[in-house]
């Protein structure tokens, strides 16, 4: 053990000299492993973490290397994390959630020589790339999906924590709905007030219960793990769900309407595989439908649910979207 | 005091007894690690190097032990008044909004006029918090344990409408207030001890450390040596013997919960203007609940808090680089190593103390023959 220690602070003295060579050969490839934080949630949340770490172990799985990481517990811990991270010279730090960018402003400014990527914030600093996504049009055309499916004018969304990311969710599906159908209520609830929100089946189950009872038939969840008591109360009461962040449909075929796909997976695996190619920069990626970063997912589960108009009547409004001749409104915007 | 020929050793209960009941839980432990193909030794090696090793891990374990005092004292000075404070989590997120309040708006002032400010803020809005519940408990009978943990939620709710949408620095997603200027912030240990020549890797710890010291301290002397502790007592042993002496259970009750909430609110000075440095969603991180187990095995004496507390600091700390060491054990194994040892230290008391009681009996009965 102590002799791990001693190799390690070895290779910290030896290797930031390499980098800086590689730095220079812009090119050249870097296969020290990378490295990823996983936020409060934990890696198995089968949501937003999740699919970061889908996108880890694909790395891992192409390349054969072994990524290090590491789950954060308390707030604390999130600037400790980076540091033990950045300190093991990896090929890229990914700081997964917005909770990560005031300790990623510490950190990267300690490791200068160390690449970040930060995962649904943006910071600016030359070794920082900063990756968000246009939640709010993925919600968009998910709202569309939920209206024309509801025949009670009444459709559902589930929540959270009530935080800005979540209200960009809950504004585009909101405004995605209306677009179809003007005079459509669209209820809203936040699950909690503390971080157990993310992961708690029982009370998300209870909330799509008492929407139902007020009329909704397609309900749509921003949960995490949250949002799987939503669906399970949708089944058994024969009425539609939407899923999120992952493609959720094969949860339970004929119920999921659809999911809202954020490709944090994809995020997560672009930083790893361009920091070991060399091609990483730093700035912000902002990954909207134009990009594919974000999208509904249609597949043999939920193919029978999608009727060919729906699908032509979305596409349209992802293509006037993409030209912009639909703004989405951004309740995060600055 | 000395122990009669039949009795055993004050020191085996005070000593012997924790660390037989320690060895117990990390023995427990270790076959969990076994049972996972990890080696038993490596992982109490990692543990306590981990928390030990380097000045910096030392540095994290005694910031983690501060929060975990305040919280620890807080649980114990309601305990002594016969009451299960369960709140100190909602009492330490409000004191940290105490804090956080008073940064903001005086962080141009000098820090040693902003430093008591925080300090009054801190226990103030933490006492107001364990006021009500204490209030309701004296005069409408509503039980402190239930009211408490309603609190907690209800500071949660709280904290997250004003992080959200009051507080929070605009042009951010992550619901967070601006940083307070740097003049204001608690010295750090690293930069003292590197200024006096030590030199010291950054860590969070800081001055808030010497404040739970001083703290427990002062806890010991209320709860001891000031009649107003001796009241407080004498409600907790027993209210009717204390109304027959001519103290106020009601009135007790309530100075009891304000005392309790204003240390847990402590913990926000610890967090907010220690390491932080802004206000933040969930920065009580259980610290609060935590608290009810360091109070437990502390025996509610300060200086058995501040112990438990250091243990507990040293399993956090540890334990967050078992997952970094060691790939098959994750951060779920610290809970399991923290569950083993509250089971151990706190339910399964009677395991081992009157066979150990016994044996010391029969050595000094032998010895006395």
């Amino acid at each position: 053990m102590t002799i791990k220690r001693r190799t390690f602070l070895g290779a910290g003295i030896a290797l930031p000299g390499l980098a800086a060579f590689g730095g220079r050969a812009l090119a050249q490839q870097n296969n020290q492993p990378p490295a990823i934080q996983f936020d409060m949630g934990g890696k198995f949340d089968r949501s937003f973490n999740q699919a970061a770490y889908d996108g880890a172990e694909r790395f891992q799985r192409e390349s054969s290397i072994r990524y290090l990481e590491f789950e954060v517990t308390n707030p604390t811990q999130r600037e400790q994390g980076l540091r033990n991270l950045a300190r093991r010279n990896p090929s890229v730090v990914v700081g997964v959630g917005f909770a990560n960018r005031s300790p990623l402003e510490v950190v990267s400014r300690e490791f200068p020589q160390i690449k970040f990527t930060l995962i649904d914030d943006v910071l600016d600093a030359a070794n920082v790339q900063s990756v968000v996504f246009r939640e709010h049009e993925g919600s968009f055309l998910v709202g569309m999906i939920a209206a024309m499916a509801s025949r009670t004018a009444k459709v559902g969304f589930i929540g959270g924590m009530d935080i800005p990311l979540i209200r960009k969710f809950a504004r585009g599906y909101s405004e995605g709905a209306k677009h179809v159908n003007a005079n459509i209520e669209v209820f809203e609830n936040m699950t909690g007030t503390t971080p157990s929100a993310w992961n708690d089946p029982s009370r998300g189950g209870e909330l799509a219960r008492s929407q139902i009872a007020r009329g909704a038939d397609v309900i749509y969840a921003a949960a995490g793990g949250t949002g799987i008591g939503v669906y399970q109360a949708c089944r058994e009461a024969g009425k539609y769900a939407i899923g999120v962040d992952s493609n959720q449909n094969h949860l339970h075929p004929g119920t999921m309407l659809t999911s809202m796909i954020k490709r944090v997976d994809v995020a997560v695996y672009d930083a790893m595989t361009s920091a070991r190619a060399g091609t990483w920069r730093n700035g912000t990626r902002v990954l909207g439908l134009r990009e594919n970063g974000v999208g509904w997912a249609l597949d043999e589960h939920n193919r029978s649910l999608i009727t060919a108009d729906m699908e032509r009547r979305v596409n349209e409004a992802r293509d006037a979207i993409i030209a912009g001749r639909i703004t989405v409104t951004d309740v995060t915007a600055r | 005091m000395t122990a009669g020929p039949t009795e055993a050793p004050r020191w085996v209960g005070l000593v012997l007894l924790p660390v037989v009941n320690l060895v117990a839980a990390f023995a427990l432990a270790g076959l969990v690690a076994l049972a996972l193909n990890e080696s038993p030794i490596q992982l109490m090696h990692v543990l306590f190097f981990g928390a030990f090793g380097t000045l910096e891990s030392v540095g994290f374990t005694l910031y983690y032990t501060t929060s975990f005092i305040f919280a620890g004292l807080a649980v114990a000075v309601a305990f002594h008044c016969g009451l299960f404070n369960i709140g100190g989590e909602g009492q330490a997120y409000i004191g940290g909004l105490g804090v956080g309040l008073v940064c903001l708006a005086f962080d141009t002032l000098p820090f040693i006029v902003v430093l008591p400010l925080a300090l009054l803020a801190a226990m103030g809005f933490g006492a107001a918090w364990a006021y009500v519940p204490g209030w309701l408990q004296a005069k409408r009978g509503s039980h402190v344990v239930i009211t408490t943990i309603m609190f907690n939620f209800i500071a949660a709710a709280l904290m997250t409408y004003l992080l959200v949408d009051v507080l929070i620095k605009p042009g951010q997603s992550s619901p967070e207030t601006r940083e307070f200027a740097q003049g204001v912030w608690l010295p750090l240990a690293h930069d003292w001890l590197t200024a006096i020549g030590i030199p010291m890797p950054r860590s969070p710890l800081n001055l808030s450390f010497v404040f739970a010291l001083a703290a427990a301290a002062l806890v010991w002397v209320f709860i001891w040596h000031t009649r107003w502790g001796y009241e407080l007592r004498a409600v907790g042993l027993n209210e009717e013997a204390a109304v027959y002496a001519g103290i106020s259970p009601s009135r007790q009750i309530i100075v009891a919960m304000a005392i309790s909430g204003g240390l847990a609110g402590l913990v926000g000075i610890n967090e907010i203007l220690g390491v932080h440095h802004r206000l933040l969603l969930g920065f009580p991180a259980g610290y609060g609940f935590i608290g009810i187990a360091v109070a437990l095995m502390g025996r509610n004496h300060p200086v058995g808090v501040c112990l438990a507390a250091l243990l507990f600091g040293a399993l956090f700390q540890g334990g967050s680089e078992i997952s970094f060491e060691m790939r098959n054990l994750n951060r779920e194994m610290v809970v399991v190593i923290e569950g083993l040892v509250i089971l151990f230290c706190g339910a399964l008391e009677n395991l081992f103390r009157p066979r150990l009681e016994a044996l010391f009996r029969r050595r000094r009965a032998a010895a006395a023959a």
